[in-house]
């Protein structure tokens, strides 16, 4: 696919950029909680870019002051699923704004297949098309 | 020659880090605003002088673990156990310890679920919330309880103890709660005890020391005693020592109150009087005189009067 260089899912942000490091990841979590945004983590095996909602790993973290806290739920999330996308979000709860600010993958299956592109010829030799992750061929939890 | 000279360079870099760091006015602040507890502020002394030399030493490249600094404070109701935990986290935060120098206070109820599965979410989460500073557990010893073995604190005390192992960075435990009721709990969990590394003490005021905390109080109430309320209180804190559920600072607290109580009523006595600064902040020896336990010291049952 147009995005796939690499075989390396990028979606959210830093995804052109090298694994943070658990470093680079409190600066940003720190950030985050600066700006008095609540941090959720979540996991999916279905890379899809339309599958936006992803499973949530505990509850969301609300009031945190220090992010050691959820750097500690990233590693249990991590440990529980090695081989799932996993991504930290920041919500922003003020009045008007309530949506996610940031997004960015955390952790990734070691071996990304990709995405692989189906044209279908439709009326008038209109052609649509389709992506899909070669993951996404097998059944939820044998993907990776 | 030459190792004087490095001699008198450490000694001048050691006073300078001493200087720098804060330390000597965070502990004059503290011998300022706390009355007694001598054994507490000595401990407070020796940790800090500990952070300080572990920073110069990993300053010259000497390896420096970092103390483990969760602590138990024990003592009778009143002797300022929460007081200093408070201000513990301030402490820490300013001698670069902890990160970020909040105080989470919880109690059982916040730690402890009330089904299965409940409980490890809800310690976890205050345990999130208390990272970079400081998870104040007032009364631990009810985390225990061994009439109950499904009892759910079991667990709490499980997680806790994970954490206080694995991320000593992350965040300091204060346990607080009566002497002998610690003990009880400390023996029962004896990981516990041994992953706790300050055990300290609070140990009752003297009279004298009371009377300080009351002259505290009152000015920070923007009250005061004139002359003679001063030996009054003085008798009523003898009397009331004496009597059963003495709760050392507390009850100069809840005395203290009463006494604005009384204090307010005998000023609305007399609508007709002045209102003056003076009349409305002293509190004169009548309002003292007025408790309960001067007029029946001998009957000890009323406990707080």
């Amino acid at each position: 696919m147009m995005t796939n260089q690499g075989k390396r899912l990028t979606q959210g942000q830093f995804s052109y950029l090298p694994e943070l490091t658990d470093m680079q990841i409190t600066k940003q979590l720190e950030y985050a909680l600066k700006k008095n945004w609540s941090i959720g983590i979540e996991y999916t095996d279905d890379p899809h870019p339309r599958n936006t909602y992803w499973e949530m790993y505990g509850n969301p973290m609300f009031d945190l002051k220090d992010p050691a806290g959820i750097v500690m739920e990233i590693n249990a999330c991590r440990k529980t699923f090695p081989n799932y996308y996993v991504r930290v979000t920041a919500f922003d709860a003020t009045r008007g704004v309530e949506s996610p600010t940031m997004s960015y993958i955390v952790n990734r299956p070691k071996n990304e297949p990709g995405f692989g592109l189906a044209r279908q010829e439709g009326d008038g030799r209109q052609i649509r098309y389709r992506i899909s992750s070669y993951a996404t061929d097998k059944p939820e939890g044998e993907r990776y | 020659m030459q190792a004087i000279d490095q001699q008198e360079a450490t000694t001048a870099t050691l006073g300078d880090a001493l200087a720098g760091s804060g330390i000597t006015e965070l502990l004059a602040q503290l011998d300022r605003e706390l009355v007694g507890l001598k054994p507490v502020k000595s401990r407070i002394r020796d940790i800090a002088a500990l952070l300080l030399v572990d920073k110069l030493r990993s300053e010259r490249g000497m390896t420096a673990g970092r103390p483990s600094l969760h602590m138990c404070f024990t003592g009778n109701p009143g002797t300022g156990k929460t007081t200093v935990a408070m201000r513990m986290a301030e402490i820490l935060h300013r001698l670069g310890y902890v990160r970020k120098g909040h105080l989470v206070a919880v109690t059982r109820d916040d730690l402890v679920g009330q089904y299965i599965g409940h409980t490890a979410p809800k310690t976890r989460e205050v345990l999130k919330k208390a990272m970079g500073g400081v998870l104040f557990i007032d009364e631990a010893y009810y985390l225990y309880r061994p009439e109950n073995e499904r009892d759910y604190g079991q667990e709490a005390i499980e997680i806790l103890l994970q954490v206080m192992e694995n991320q000593r960075d992350d965040i300091v435990v204060i346990l607080a709660g009566y002497k002998d009721r610690m003990a009880r709990f400390f023996e029962s969990n004896p990981g516990m005890s041994s992953r706790v590394a300050h055990h300290i003490e609070f140990p009752d005021y003297s009279c004298g020391e009371l009377g300080e905390i009351a002259v505290a109080m009152l000015t920070q109430m923007q009250y005061r005693f004139d002359a003679e309320a001063k030996g009054v209180f003085a008798d009523y804190l003898a009397k009331r020592m004496a009597l059963p559920h003495f709760a050392n600072a507390r009850s100069v607290r809840n005395a203290l109150d009463r006494a604005r109580l009384r204090h307010a009523s005998r000023l609305l006595a007399h609508p007709d009087a002045r209102v003056t600064d003076e009349t409305l902040t002293t509190i004169s020896a009548a309002d003292l005189r007025a408790s309960r336990v001067f007029s029946d010291a001998a009957d000890t049952d009323k406990g707080e009067a």
